[in-house]
C-alpha cells in the first residue's frame, strides 16, 4: 500500500494505491483474491484473481468411468451438492437415451430443492453477516443443519452426498424420511418469516444493501447471467420453468423477479425462492408415486443386492459395472438445471468408450464473479463486500 | 398519509425494534447447540465414515480378494494383494486404504459383493500424524472387530433398500 502525495502543487493529486483482498478473507467467500485498485476509499478497478481452488475436475473426470466421476461432482458447489450431481446424470441420461422411473425423479427434484434451500440459507444469511448481522446465519445454520441431516439419512453424507446415479437414484428414501422433510416444511416458513422480519426492512440492512450492485436487465444478458442474478435485475428466466426437466413439469411454483436491480432485490429474490422451494418440495412428498428407483436396465444401474446373490447375470453385471463401468454411445450434449447459484451446465464429449472423452462445466459462479469489475466501479470498498455476498460466489464451482 | 406512516416508522426505529424483539424471544428458546465430546448428533444408518473390514461369525475373513472395490475407487485409495492360502481360498495378503485419498464416495461398500469392506459410524479418528491414517489389513479388521455389532445392525437396517 503506497500513497504518493504531491506537496508541491496546490491541488494534490492523490495517486491510486492497490489494496490486495484476500485469498484469505472471511468476506472474500472462499479463496477469492481482489486487487482492487483504490482512489481514496473509491474502488476504481477491482480485479478478481481465481484458480486458487483450482482441482482439474473436468480432466479429472475424463479419465474416470462415469459412475466415478459423480463423487467428483459434489465437490464443485459444496453449499448445494446434489444440484451439481443433478447435471451430471441428466447429461448422461440424455446421451444414453434412458428413461428414469418417476419415482427416482421425485425424489431428484426434492433433494435438488433441498440443496436449493441449503444454499440460499448460506448465501443470505453469510450476506447479511458480512454487512454486519450476525443472528440470521447463526439461526440460518441451525435449519441447514436439519437439511444436512436430511442428506446424511438418504446417501450418508452430510454434504458430499454421492446420491444421485445414471438411471435414478443410489437409494430408496429410507422410512420415515419422508414425514419428517414434511414436518420440516411446516416449521421452515416461520423461520423465513423471523428473516424476514431481522432484514427485510431494516434500516442498516438496506443501507448497505440498496442502490448497491446495480446490473441493469442488459449488462446481466451481456454479462452471462443466470438463476437469482439475473431474476433480481428484472428477467423471469427459469430453466425450470422454461425446459422443465425430470418432474418439474408437475410442479406449480412462481419465479420472483427483482424490481430494483441491486442487492437488495437478489435478497428479496432468493427470500421468495426459498418459499417457492417449500411449495415444491411439499409437492414432491405429496405426490410422490411408488414404484422403482432405478432404471432396471442392469447395462447402467447394478442390479439389487438379493439377485446379485442369486443370479449368475445379475453377478456378471455387478462386476462389469464396477470395473468397467457402461459404455455411453458417442455423441454430444450440452445440459443444463438451474442450479441454485444460476444456470449450471455439462457439455460432454462421448467416444463410446466408458469414460468421456471431454467434459466441460459451465458454471454460473464463473460469469458472476466476471461481472464483479464492472458493478464495483465507483463503489466504496465496504460495498464489494456486500456485492460479494449477492453474487454467491462459492470457489469450488468457479475454478474447478 | 402514506408519508406521516413512512416518517413515524422511521423515526419510531419500528423494524429495529421488532428485529430485536425477536432476537430477544430467541434467549429464552431451548438451546439447540451439543456439547459435543460429550453430546453428538444422531446419524443414520446409512452414514460412511471409517472403513472397516468384517469378518464372519466364524472368525473368518470376508474380503476374497475380488479387487472391485480397488478398481471403483475413484480417488485409488485402495491396494490390494491377493494370492491363495495354504487351505486354497484366495485371500488378500495386502489391503491397504490411504484414508488421506479417500473421499468417503461409499463406492468401495457399494461395490463389495460379500459386505466385507464397509464404511462405519465412527468419524472420530482423527490422528497426530499423517502415517497413521494410511491403513493397512490389520487395522482395518480390528476395526471391523471392534464396530461389528453397529456395522451388522447397519446392514441389516439398509438391506431393503439396497
Amino acid at each position: 500500500m503506497t500513497a504518493v502525495v504531491d506537496t508541491q502543487e496546490e491541488e494534490t493529486p492523490i495517486k491510486t494505491y492497490t489494496v490486495n483482498v484476500g485469498p484469505q478473507h472471511p468476506a472474500a467467500h472462499g479463496v477469492l483474491r481482489l486487487v482492487a485498485e483504490m482512489a481514496g476509499e473509491v474502488v476504481e478497478r477491482a480485479d478478481p484473481h481465481i484458480g486458487l481452488l483450482h482441482r482439474g475436475t473436468e480432466k479429472l473426470i475424463e479419465y474416470k468411468s462415469y459412475l466415478q466421476a459423480m463423487p467428483y461432482m459434489d465437490r464443485l458447489d459444496y453449499c448445494a451438492p446434489m444440484a451439481m450431481e443433478h447435471v451430471f446424470v441428466l447429461g448422461v441420461e440424455k446421451l444414453l437415451g434412458i428413461k428414469v422411473p418417476p419415482r427416482a425423479q421425485y425424489i431428484r427434484v426434492l433433494y435438488a430443492e433441498i440443496s436449493r434451500l441449503m444454499n440460499h440459507l448460506l448465501c443470505i444469511t453469510t450476506g447479511a453477516l458480512d454487512v454486519g448481522a450476525t443472528t440470521p446465519a447463526l439461526w440460518g445454520f441451525e435449519e441447514r443443519e436439519k437439511l444436512m441431516e436430511y442428506s446424511e439419512r438418504v446417501s450418508g453424507a452430510r454434504m458430499h452426498a454421492n446420491y444421485f446415479r445414471v438411471g435414478g437414484v443410489a437409494l430408496d428414501l429410507p422410512a420415515g424420511l419422508s414425514e419428517d422433510i414434511y414436518s420440516f416444511t411446516e416449521t421452515y416458513p416461520k423461520y423465513i418469516d423471523d428473516l424476514d422480519a431481522l432484514l427485510t426492512n431494516n434500516r442498516i440492512f438496506k443501507q448497505r444493501t440498496v442502490d448497491i450492485g446495480v446490473v441493469s436487465k442488459e449488462q446481466a444478458l451481456a454479462w452471462g447471467m443466470s438463476g437469482p442474478m439475473l431474476r433480481g435485475s428484472g428477467v423471469p428466466w427459469d430453466l425450470r420453468k422454461s425446459q422443465p426437466y425430470d418432474a418439474y413439469d408437475q410442479m406449480d411454483f412462481d419465479v420472483p423477479v427483482g424490481l430494483t436491480n441491486d442487492c437488495w432485490a437478489r435478497y428479496l429474490v432468493r427470500m421468495e425462492e426459498m418459499r417457492q422451494s417449500v411449495k415444491i418440495i411439499r409437492q414432491c412428498l405429496e405426490k410422490m408415486p411408488d414404484g422403482p428407483v432405478r432404471t432396471d436396465d442392469h447395462k447402467v444401474t447394478p442390479p439389487k443386492r438379493g439377485e446379485m446373490k442369486r443370479s449368475m447375470e445379475a453377478l456378471i453385471h455387478h462386476f462389469k459395472l464396477y470395473t468397467e463401468g457402461f459404455h455411453v454411445p458417442a455423441g454430444e450434449t450440452y445440459t443444463a438445471v438451474e442450479a441454485p447459484k444460476g444456470e449450471l451446465g455439462i457439455y460432454f464429449i462421448a467416444d463410446g468408450t466408458n469414460r468421456p472423452y471431454r467434459c466441460h462445466i459451465r458454471s454460473p459462479g464463473f460469469a458472476h464473479l466476471s461481472a464483479l469489475a464492472f458493478m464495483s466501479k465507483g463503489h466504496m470498498l465496504a460495498d464489494v463486500v456486500a456485492m460479494i455476498a449477492s453474487l454467491d460466489i462459492v470457489f469450488g464451482e468457479i475454478d474447478r | 398519509m402514506a408519508f406521516i406512516d413512512r416518517t413515524a416508522r422511521a423515526l419510531l426505529l419500528t423494524e429495529l425494534v421488532a428485529g430485536m424483539a425477536l432476537t430477544f424471544r430467541a434467549m429464552f428458546k431451548q438451546k439447540v447447540t451439543l456439547n459435543y465430546p460429550h453430546e453428538k448428533g444422531p446419524i443414520s444408518s446409512r452414514f460412511r465414515g471409517e472403513h472397516a473390514l468384517r469378518r464372519y461369525p466364524n472368525g473368518e475373513e470376508r474380503c476374497i480378494a475380488c479387487k472391485l472395490c480397488e478398481a471403483v475407487c475413484p480417488a485409488m485409495a485402495i491396494t490390494i494383494e491377493a494370492e491363495p492360502r495354504s487351505d486354497g481360498s484366495r485371500r488378500t495378503t495386502r489391503y491397504d486404504i490411504d484414508m488421506t485419498k479417500c473421499i468417503y464416495c461409499g463406492l468401495c461398500q457399494e461395490a463389495c459383493p460379500v459386505d466385507a469392506i464397509v464404511e462405519g459410524p465412527n468419524f472420530e479418528y482423527s490422528t497426530e500424524t499423517r502415517a497413521e491414517l494410511y491403513y493397512d489389513k490389520e487395522k482395518l479388521l480390528a476395526n471391523g472387530d471392534r464396530w461389528e455389532v453397529r456395522l451388522a445392525a447397519n446392514l441389516a437396517a439398509e438391506a431393503p433398500y439396497r
